[in-house]
């Protein structure tokens, strides 16, 4: 307490400023509905270029799980104008980097470039939101590699199955249910028309956001942006459909999975919550705060109760995240110390629950979870990826400039109550899913150097 | 969760390699950053760069050493080292130590490679001197209490348990153990089961007085300070380490064993192979040449031609790279691609070819200006923020390059010929002699074993 009491506050009043001084963004849209986000950083003469379609895979057609993030291998393989390879092949030629990402909710393509480069990237990439070509070996070809991409990803991980298992078993009707990159069995089959169906339908200049982080002045991007983009037709139809909505749970949840390539034996403890966008007023934030007092780093309860005093956990982390379209998800992680059973780490992780929910959290704690998420979206301020990311994750999520530059104002109004509130709402057993990972009893960890 | 098209994450080596050896800075970037030479009333060095617009700091430093410096029956001493310097320190326990940090939302991280033992510090403006008395605590009176030591042993372990089940941690291993034998280089950095846990506390405060000295110690710094204002910074931080460091001497040694190919048998279904050979030395005139020479073979993303032979033309891979890793003591050409099992074979056909290709015939002219452009373009995209820059000029620093080299490495990159790169490929590349280890589960005709 006493130290909260010295240090807290200076950091935080000086913090309040500090946030204040990470740059802010200027919005427009285009006459074809086009959203564009620029961020003006003056640091060094380089932008941050990112198109984000407002699609991921969550709107895939059921039986097709895996194209929206097969089609976004495929945007790198040709237009009318720019033979298979060359668009990367081009940025590249002119000393820029690119890369694209699929999520449940959105896909994205980015480039970072010179300033002077701009024009050029946004032709490219205004080019490819309407013209793809594809040939129907490329695509044969292609699909090979992201099913090596899955069996990297995903089979060569037992981590990463159990974490498939979950996310199937916590969505029990929502899309979210399926892995992004897709099932094995049905990327297998995706062709040349299951993309084109899906680019035809969704890619479109009024489901897109424009962002550009870097070296530039709003009102020239607003002109490139014109150029390039405010040319191309509107597709009324691109905009996705509701996804069904998740029932009310009713059951705890457990996968229990044992593998020999498993580690020491870990622990998965995982609940839904809600999103940003669609949360209450506030409590998003607290939740944030309380996962960070739970789980986050080596001051947390789970970790100071279960790694420092009782030992029976070599290590804890968690977290909440809030940034998706339909709901969030809060996942804590324990690696259980050599010897000793989930069952048991399970039992004393739930008491720390139990404890944080009827009991709430200290103003130290609060405090210091503030200050850290406070600092932190100054430290993010420091690179225009992360900023152009920022902006583009919360506004493809539902959020507007002005709520995700509030953020640090409204995680000062939270309070201790709020978040025992939170607590006692979301960290529910009966919504929750739990899942182990070990190694077969048979061969338990034999020692080895 | 989310998916990219290209497998940056699976890089870490590569991202590592051209955050310290990026060449050209277009001039716009030299001409808005200025590099200072900072020298403490104390006499510690360190490089500067002011940028007031934001207001945080990035300090990164670096001591020479790393796992190559473990004695051998405790190997991963270093890498322990990096998980305890934060575990309390002067007269704060542990947890009164991390409340401290936590408080101040300052920011430390270590690290341990084969050659260097490396730090990264990140502080706001209003916290600036009290964040600076921890990360001077950490470096200097880390505490080493028994209960810290043995947490901090527990997550070591799970570590080794969990690198001892990640097909590329065991490829990657396994080939230093081939080519290093016997070596310090051979060794894990993160250590055995045997040597991490014979650790104890005397181990790792020796290991850091003999190793954290003002004579290796290179500092860069980036961010919302001046010059003199640093200084008192660096000697409250810095200036109580000992003036010389005590290392081993470490032999100087290239890659042995080529060629070979060895199975690491694992029941996945995707095998992941490490190939590699004797690479270029950082300090080598043909450095830059050999360089650029892998950025078209096999480090340029869809820009190489492993990708495009491997994995564009035929889809046998989602990954396949190569990158040089210069180390003090020796040089590696070394590169990994993952596969299904019956993908492995004509994988690494494919690449053998296409270094034998390269070998005999050198790049094409277009190949050989697209590098240029890219390397020289490209350069920009590293100074994007504090961390970024800090790290490049850590990086060059921790390769004895000069402040003014960010200045003069443009005309080198571009003065170097078709001549030029065909003479370093014929020279470096030896695909008869490549070292190569495998994990996955054994084909039919077999992973050949010589």
């Amino acid at each position: 307490m006493a130290l909260a009491l010295m240090t807290a506050p200076a950091s935080l009043t000086l913090s309040a400023n500090h946030a204040s001084a990470a740059p802010r963004a200027v919005q427009y849209t285009l006459d074809n509905g086009m959203e564009v986000v620029v961020i003006p950083d003056h640091r060094a003469p380089v932008v941050q270029h990112m198109v984000w379609y407002r699609v991921g895979s969550s709107d895939e057609e059921r039986g097709k799980s895996g194209i929206a993030h097969f089609l976004e291998h495929l945007m790198f393989k040709g237009t009318e104008k720019l033979g298979p390879g060359q668009f990367s092949k081009i940025i590249a030629r002119n000393g820029g980097q690119d890369n694209a990402f699929t999520s449940n909710d959105s896909t994205a393509f980015f480039q970072a470039v010179a300033k002077d480069r701009l024009e050029l990237v946004m032709g490219m990439e205004a080019d490819r939101m309407v013209n793809l070509k594809l040939d129907v070996k490329q695509v044969e070809t292609e699909r090979s590699v992201i099913l090596e991409e899955r069996r990297s990803r995903v089979e060569n991980d037992p981590g990463a199955q159990l974490d498939e298992q979950l996310r199937a078993t916590m969505y029990q009707n929502h899309p979210y249910h399926m892995p992004v990159i897709g099932w094995f069995h049905e990327m297998a089959t995706l062709n040349r028309e299951d993309a084109f169906k899906y680019y035809h339908r969704y890619y479109a200049p009024n489901n897109a956001i424009l962002v550009v982080a870097g070296d530039v002045e709003p009102e020239d991007v607003l002109k490139l942006a014109k150029q390039a983009y405010g040319k191309l037709p509107a597709n009324p139809a691109a905009l996705r459909a509701a996804r069904p909505i998740e029932p009310p749970a009713v059951a705890p949840r457990r996968v229990e999975m044992v593998d020999a390539r498993a580690g020491q034996a870990t622990l998965v403890r995982q609940y839904p919550a809600p999103c940003y966008a669609k949360a209450k007023p506030g409590e998003a934030e607290a939740l944030d705060l309380l996962l960070k007092i739970l789980s986050g780093g080596s001051t947390s309860r789970l970790y100071k109760a279960l790694v420092v005093d009782q030992k029976i956990a070599s290590s804890i982390e968690g977290g909440y995240s809030g940034e998706a379209l339909d709901g969030g998800r809060i996942a804590l992680y324990g690696v259980a110390a050599d010897g000793v059973k989930l069952a048991d780490l399970e039992t004393a992780a739930d008491k720390v629950i139990a404890e944080v929910i009827a009991n709430g959290v200290t103003p130290k704690e609060l405090e210091s979870a503030r200050s850290q998420y406070i600092a932190s979206y100054v430290y993010e301020s420091d690179g225009i990826g992360a900023l152009a990311r920022r902006y583009g994750w919360g506004l493809v999520n539902g959020q507007t400039i002005a709520d995700i530059e509030d953020w640090p104002n409204r995680l000062r109004a939270v309070t201790a109550a709020d978040i025992k509130a939170a607590a006692a709402t979301y960290l529910v057993a009966k919504a929750s899913v739990t899942g182990w990972l070990q190694q077969p009893v048979e061969i338990a960890p034999a020692k080895k150097s | 969760m989310s998916s990219s098209r290209r497998p940056l994450d699976l890089l870490p080596t590569l991202t590592a390699f051209v955050l310290t050896t990026s060449f050209l800075l277009s001039p716009g970037i030299a001409n808005a950053m200025k590099i200072q030479n900072v020298k403490s009333p104390g006499g510690i060095e360190a490089w500067l760069v002011e940028e007031h617009a934001l207001p945080l700091l990035t300090l990164q430093f670096g001591f020479s050493g790393g796992s190559s410096q473990d004695p051998v029956e405790r190997a991963g001493i270093a890498n322990f080292l990096t998980s305890m310097l934060d575990e309390g320190a002067g007269d704060l326990k542990s947890e009164a130590f991390q409340e401290q940090e936590q408080l101040l939302a300052a920011k430390m991280r270590f690290e341990a490679s084969r050659d260097s033992f490396t730090g990264t510090f990140q502080t706001l403006t209003v916290n600036r001197d009290k964040s600076a008395d921890l990360l001077a605590l950490a470096i200097n009176k880390p505490r080493f209490d028994a209960d810290a030591v043995d947490r901090m042993r527990r997550q070591m372990l799970a570590s080794i348990q969990f690198e001892s089940k990640d097909p590329e941690k065991v490829a990657e291993q396994a080939w230093f153990e081939t080519a290093y034998a016997g070596h310090p280089y051979g060794r894990p950095v993160i250590g055995t089961t045997s040597s991490v846990t014979a650790v104890v506390p005397a181990d790792l405060e020796a290991y850091r007085s003999r190793v954290f000295a003002r004579d290796t110690l290179k500092v860069a710094v980036v961010g919302d300070i001046d010059a003199a204002t640093l200084g008192g910074l660096l000697d409250k931080v810095f200036g109580g380490l000992a003036a010389k460091a005590q290392l081993q001497p470490v032999e100087a040694v290239d890659p042995t064993g080529g060629p070979t190919q060895k199975l690491i048998e694992m029941d996945i279904p995707q095998s992941v192979a490490t190939f590699g050979q004797v690479g270029m030395k950082r300090k080598d005139p043909d450095f830059i040449a050999a360089f650029m020479l892998n950025y078209i073979i096999g480090g340029g993303g869809f820009a190489s031609r492993l990708m495009d032979q491997v994995r564009e033309k035929r889809g046998l891979a989602y990954s396949v790279y190569s990158y040089i890793q210069p180390l003090q003591r020796s040089s590696i050409y070394m590169g990994g691609v993952a596969t299904k099992t019956e993908g492995m074979d004509k994988s690494l056909e494919v690449i053998r070819a296409e270094l034998a290709r390269m070998a005999a015939d050198g790049p094409t002219d277009e190949e050989l200006a697209d590098a240029k452009q890219y390397l020289t373009g490209s350069y920009a995209l590293n100074f994007t923020s504090s961390s970024a820059i800090s790290g490049q000029l850590l990086g060059l620093q921790m390769q004895d390059l000069p402040i003014d080299y960010v200045d003069t490495r443009n005309a080198k990159v571009t003065a170097v010929s078709i001549e030029d790169i065909r003479r370093v490929a014929k020279k470096m590349l030896r695909p008869d002699q490549l070292i190569v280890t495998v994990v996955g589960k054994a084909m039919k005709a077999g992973v050949a074993q010589n």
